[in-house]
């Protein structure tokens, strides 16, 4: 094991932080684009669900 | 038996297979990221020179592959829809671009915090840092000009020239600056790690490198899905608009 | 096909001349922005002169790009780009011609005033012919490369600060190559090698530019 205690480990000789700081913002920036990919997947399925109850309502409206 | 090569090139019937495959993809990116971290930190010993501060190029070296790389596919997609006419091939490399820029922001980030202990500086011109500064630019450049074209059609064909035109720019602007900083010696700096590289750092990035491969597999394929849906809904809202009885 | 390329050429300088204030506005704000950066590193002698190849450069730049929406926009608005596109003539030959023309009126007019800038940052005099030379080569190669984002861009809002987005990310071997010939040339280096490679993305720009800004057109118009 190189890590002698959980202190070394997120000391990283000394580097941590500029270890720490690369590997979180990466982790933080990757889940920020697969929360924003979620949004986006709603914000399209809430249109489209407006957009069939509009129609539905348009031909309800329309046919005699 | 006859193959037909552009049974998937319908956004119809490309949507319900990339619905299939991003599991796949998500899953073994997941499974690899865990695998390369453990490598990275538990099993690559520690570095001569760089103490534990080389950790970083676990994400760096893999990231800066990936920007590259996914701008390289993302040209290839706009090359085809130029050429083919095919809405999903343009619909691709627009779905690329975010995750290909995304990388590239990593790729200079991380740059920076190792450049900051190792050189003393979090930015030097050196060539490699220099060129990915401006492959940012290039997939802002991207992003931007498809935003900001109305017509959909239009915006998808504009976009693909420019990647073209900056894939094709790529060789040049490196070796440019490559010139460039050669001759200005007083920034040149030796971004070579000792040449013979323990064989576990190797293995390390890696598999870093794929589980981010996998990983932008996953996020394009999720993402030109969206494109397929909205781009549905909009011509349906089109066609419903012209379809209003009298 | 060389009396059309002739005709288009005379057709926009003709055009430019009827409106110098535009062509006067590139040149003063090439004269202005070298003039602001003295202004804001320092009177120095010596970092002015060192600084002097890049900010020329940088300024001429700037200045080119400025000056790019001059080139489509107009014509665009007034229907006479759809028609020079119907002409028999291949769409490239009318862009070789637009971009002569574009570089005539933006692109010479800094050539011949860089000298004069140049004398304000004390440039050695033996490196101002390597001035002339470089931004010879390099003005008309930044007119064919920002043609394509000019075209990219016709009719689009806010084309003008996008056109920049795209275009300076291409402009960079310009730079680097302009801005070092003349630093070379100024610390008492050869300059041949760079003069070289601008001569040859000259030549390179000046074959594929235009076929990519008459792809590009036909993009933005079809």
């Amino acid at each position: 094991m190189i890590w002698k205690s959980l202190d070394d480990f997120i000391a990283m000789g000394g580097y941590g932080f500029y270890v720490w700081g690369s590997y979180l913002v990466t982790a933080t920036l990757i889940t920020t684009e697969i929360l924003m990919l979620r949004m986006r997947r709603r914000a399209v399925e809430k249109a489209r669900r407006m957009q069939a109850l509009l129609s539905e309502q348009v031909t309800h409206e329309t046919t005699p | 038996m006859k193959l037909n090569w552009f049974k998937y090139a319908s956004p119809a019937t490309f949507y319900p297979l990339a619905g299939k495959l991003i599991p796949w993809f998500a899953l073994s990116a997941a499974g690899l990221t865990l695998a390369g971290l453990y490598l990275s930190f538990f099993v690559a010993p520690t570095d001569f020179q760089q103490g534990e501060s080389y950790r970083i190029i676990f994400i760096h070296v893999p990231a800066a592959w990936m920007s590259m790389f996914i701008y390289i596919v993302m040209a290839g997609w706009a090359a085809a829809g130029l050429i083919f006419n095919t809405r999903l091939s343009s619909m691709m490399a627009n779905a690329l671009a975010p995750t290909g820029a995304l990388f590239t922001f990593i790729a200079l980030w991380t740059g920076a915090l190792w450049g900051k202990p190792t050189w003393g500086a979090w930015w030097v011109w050196d060539a490699r840092l220099t060129s990915e500064l401006i492959l940012l630019f290039l997939y802002l450049g991207f992003l931007a000009l498809h935003a900001a074209i109305d017509d959909t059609r239009r915006a998808d064909r504009a976009s693909a020239l420019l990647a073209l035109v900056g894939v094709a720019n790529v060789p040049i602007i490196y070796f440019s600056v490559k010139w460039w900083n050669t001759l200005h010696q007083g920034a040149s700096v030796s971004m070579t790690m000792a040449p013979k590289m323990a064989a576990t750092m190797l293995l390390g990035m890696l598999v870093m490198a794929l589980a981010c491969w996998m990983y932008s597999i996953a996020a394009a394929l999720v993402r030109v899905r969206c494109i397929i849906l909205e781009r549905e809904q909009q011509a349906e809202w089109l066609a419903k608009l012209t379809q209003e009885p009298a | 096909m060389i009396r059309t390329l002739g005709h288009i050429v005379a057709r926009d300088v003709l055009l430019a001349m009827r409106r110098r204030a535009d062509v006067a506005t590139t040149l003063f704000f090439f004269v202005i922005v070298a003039s602001l950066f003295p202004l804001g590193v320092g009177p120095e002698p010596k970092l002015l002169r060192a600084m002097a190849p890049g900010i020329l450069w940088v300024a001429a730049l700037l200045a080119s790009m400025l000056s790019l929406g001059r080139l489509f926009d107009a014509d665009y608005a007034d229907g006479s780009l759809e028609q020079l596109m119907l002409a028999p003539e291949p769409l490239a030959l009318v862009v070789i011609g637009k971009v002569v023309a574009h570089w005539l009126i933006s692109g010479l007019p800094l050539v011949l005033i860089a000298p004069v800038i140049a004398l304000q940052f004390d440039l050695p005099a033996g490196s101002l012919g390597t001035l002339l030379l470089a931004l010879l080569l390099g003005t008309p190669l930044l007119s064919l490369i920002g043609a394509i984002g000019a075209a990219l861009t016709v009719g689009v809002r806010g084309g003008g600060v996008l056109v920049s987005l795209l275009v300076l990310p291409l402009y960079v071997p310009v730079l680097i190559f302009g801005a070092g010939a003349v630093d070379a040339s100024a610390t008492g280096m050869d300059a041949s090698g760079h003069l070289s490679i601008l001569g040859a993305l000259l030549l390179l720009g000046m074959v594929l530019a235009p076929w990519a800004t008459a792809a590009a057109l036909r993009i933005s118009l079809e």
